[in-house]
């Protein structure tokens, strides 16, 4: 359950200031897939960033499962994070030096779990994202689509309750991007709550929830 | 985030840039090794010079008939008075001293030595049985003075003489001739070399009384006297001072030395020299500690999307800088590491090369060497890791 009161965020840019977002209010439900759509500039990111705790609103209130998140220190959002919240970027982010497997295993790494059991879980996670054969390889030696895959195992690998993907779809051809919605959408069965960020009319119509911003407010919210 | 899975991933890490860790830790380990090297041969340097000092003998007590002028002059020669001679009794009597174990007599000077129609030129030292042991010096065949037997005219030669006169090397039982008087060559000295400037295989040895009728003089050139410890050694000084003093009408008329006065002053010189020379190395270590600093710097940077990563999976600050410190750690341990095996290694290579020169690194040196390029590392890495761990994710995942 995520629910944003009067949201505001203002970057200052020398003497001028942008309102990237003013005064969000805004409830999505556990399990809901929704879709975050509008111009470059109109907030998007900023909106995804404050629901996933990695940015700070400069006014307004958040309330996150039940317990109200607005004023949690850096080290209390960073473990927020880790146990509630899964990221997928447009770029991937993976570690270059690691292996998939190693990319794969760092949030049991940081969460502190025990070296037999993480690779019990990162085997298991090979298998459901199709990765078996491309454990050992590093980044640059995988596809655009493979890329998303470890990426996606990585953000659900201690299994989140919300997957906030930042236009996941922006740096793979079509076909690919299709095949990753496919696996988000397969999460979003499986109960966790999808929202997507994303310029893709088609992909964003395929939510079962559309908001539509703009110049950092809401301006369309339909089920 | 536990304390092995930090060590591993940033080993991994460390390991991953090879070459800018193989130049950080080269920088790291010729500090290191130019601790261990100029403090090897630091120490080395006084280990040789206390080496020649025990040589003469130890707990040595030296007795040197005049006054030491304090104003520059020397023994024997302070002008206004003839000092007394210092006799063969005066030693008689500072040898039944409690605080004196043995004692020696000396006499010095120039004869020619011949036998078997060879000739030359040779220093006399005249002295009894117990300079042997004082002096720290050996045979090589026959044996030295008899002792109580001041007066049978046997003579002891150094190394190179008994080759020189009896090249079929049966020296003992030979009969030679000193001056006018005739010898019976009762022992050769084992080869010892030089030492401080005086070479005792060029050397004959000859009763005192004989060496005194030999050099027509009543006085000794010195009095070698051994203290039965290393704690007797200033009581046996007074001690002796005052005696003679007593037997020279209350005129403090000889000089009483002691090695380790002047041993101390070498060791203390030498040790203070040590110390600098450790301290200039030191100083490569801290400019080693500045290029830390300087490329996690530049690593904080170039991995700015990657630490925002890293907070975006929910790494907390703590980590990120704790990732960063076990870096540094782990690359002024495997300098300090490779700078002490690169000195042991050259502190072996100068003893090889100057056999002389007991080069070895001293313990403290090498401890703090290693440690000196932990500390470092570690505090180099203190500014980066804290720069890291600060990053904003948002901005650090967008690579500004
Ligand atoms: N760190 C920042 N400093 C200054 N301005 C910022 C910063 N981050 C975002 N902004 C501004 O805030 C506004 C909203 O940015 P945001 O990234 O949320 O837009 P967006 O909807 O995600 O756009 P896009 O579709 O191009 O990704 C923009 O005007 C942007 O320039
Ligand atoms: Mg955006």
């Amino acid at each position: 359950m995520i629910r944003l009161s009067a949201i505001t965020r203002v970057f200052r840019m020398g003497d001028q200031e942008v309102r990237a977002l003013n005064g969000v209010t805004l409830d999505i439900a556990s399990g809901e897939y929704v879709s975050i759509m509008g111009p470059s500039g109109s907030g998007k990111s900023t909106l995804l960033n404050v629901i996933g705790l990695l940015d700070r609103p400069d006014s307004g209130h958040y309330e996150l499962d039940g317990s109200d998140v607005t004023g949690l220190s850096e080290t209390e959002r960073a473990r927020v994070r880790r146990e509630k919240i899964g990221f997928v970027f447009q770029s991937f982010h993976l570690v270059p030096r690691l292996t998939a497997a190693q990319n794969i295993e760092l949030p049991l790494i940081l969460e502190g779990v025990a070296p037999a059991e993480r690779s019990a879980q990162v085997d298991a996670a090979l298998d459901a994202f199709d990765l078996r054969d491309r454990a050992h390889h590093r980044p640059s030696e995988l596809s655009g689509g493979q890329r998303q895959r470890v990426a996606i195992a990585r953000a659900t690998i201690l299994r989140p309750t919300a997957l906030l993907a930042d236009e996941p779809t922006g740096n793979l051809d079509h076909r690919i991007g299709a095949e990753v919605m496919a696996l988000l959408e397969a999460l979003h069965h499986a109960g966790t709550t999808l929202i997507v960020v994303t310029h893709d009319r088609e992909l964003g119509a395929r939510a079962h929830r559309h908001i539509a911003m703009r110049d950092g407010e809401i301006v369309g919210d339909e089920t | 985030m536990n304390l092995r899975d930090t060590l591993v991933l940033s080993l991994s890490t460390v390991a991953s840039y090879r070459t800018r860790s193989l130049l950080i830790v080269l920088a790291m380990a010729l500090g290191v090794a130019a601790v261990v090297v100029l403090t090897a041969l630091g120490d080395g340097a006084r280990r040789y010079v206390v080496g020649q000092f025990s040589s003469l003998g130890t707990n040595l007590v030296i007795v040197l008939p005049g006054r030491a002028e304090t104003a520059g002059g020397f023994p024997g020669a302070s002008l206004g008075e003839t000092p007394r001679d210092l006799t063969l009794e005066d030693a008689r009597l500072v040898g039944q001293l409690p605080q004196v174990r043995r004692y020696a007599p000396l006499n010095v000077g120039v004869a020619e030595l011949t036998s078997a129609g060879r000739l030359r030129e040779v220093t006399v030292l005249g002295s009894t049985a117990d300079l042997l042991p004082i002096r720290h010096m050996k045979l090589s065949q026959g044996s030295f003075l008899a002792r109580g037997s001041e007066k049978s005219a046997q003579i002891v030669l150094g190394s190179v003489l008994a080759r020189e006169f009896f090249p079929d090397g049966r020296a003992v039982g030979q009969r030679v001739r000193l001056g006018d008087s005739r010898f019976l060559v009762s022992g050769v000295l084992a080869p010892q070399g030089e030492s401080m400037g005086f070479n005792s295989d060029e050397i004959v040895i000859i009763p005192i009384d004989y060496a005194q009728e030999l050099f027509n003089t009543e006085s000794l050139f010195r009095l070698l006297v051994e203290a039965r410890s290393r704690t007797a050694i200033e009581p046996a000084k007074a001690a002796i001072t005052h005696l003679l003093k007593l037997r020279h009408d209350g005129e403090e008329d000889v000089t009483v030395i002691t090695q380790d006065a002047v041993l101390d002053t070498f060791d203390r010189i030498l040790t203070a020299l040590t110390l600098g020379v450790a301290g200039i190395a030191a100083i490569s270590l801290a400019v080693a500690g500045i290029l830390v600093m300087n490329v996690m710097l530049v690593a904080v940077a170039q991995r700015t999307s990657e630490i925002g990563l890293l907070k975006a999976i929910g790494a907390p600050a703590s980590d990120i800088r704790r990732l960063f410190f076990a870096e540094a750690l782990w690359l002024s341990l495997a300098g300090g590491a490779l700078g002490f095996a690169l000195g042991h290694a050259g502190a072996f290579v100068i003893r090889l090369a100057y056999p002389v020169l007991p080069a070895y690194p001293p313990a403290w040196a090498s401890v703090a060497g290693v440690a000196t390029a932990l500390l470092t590392g570690v505090v180099a890495s203190l500014l980066p890791a804290a720069r890291a761990a600060r990053l904003d994710p948002v901005l650090a995942l967008s690579g500004k």
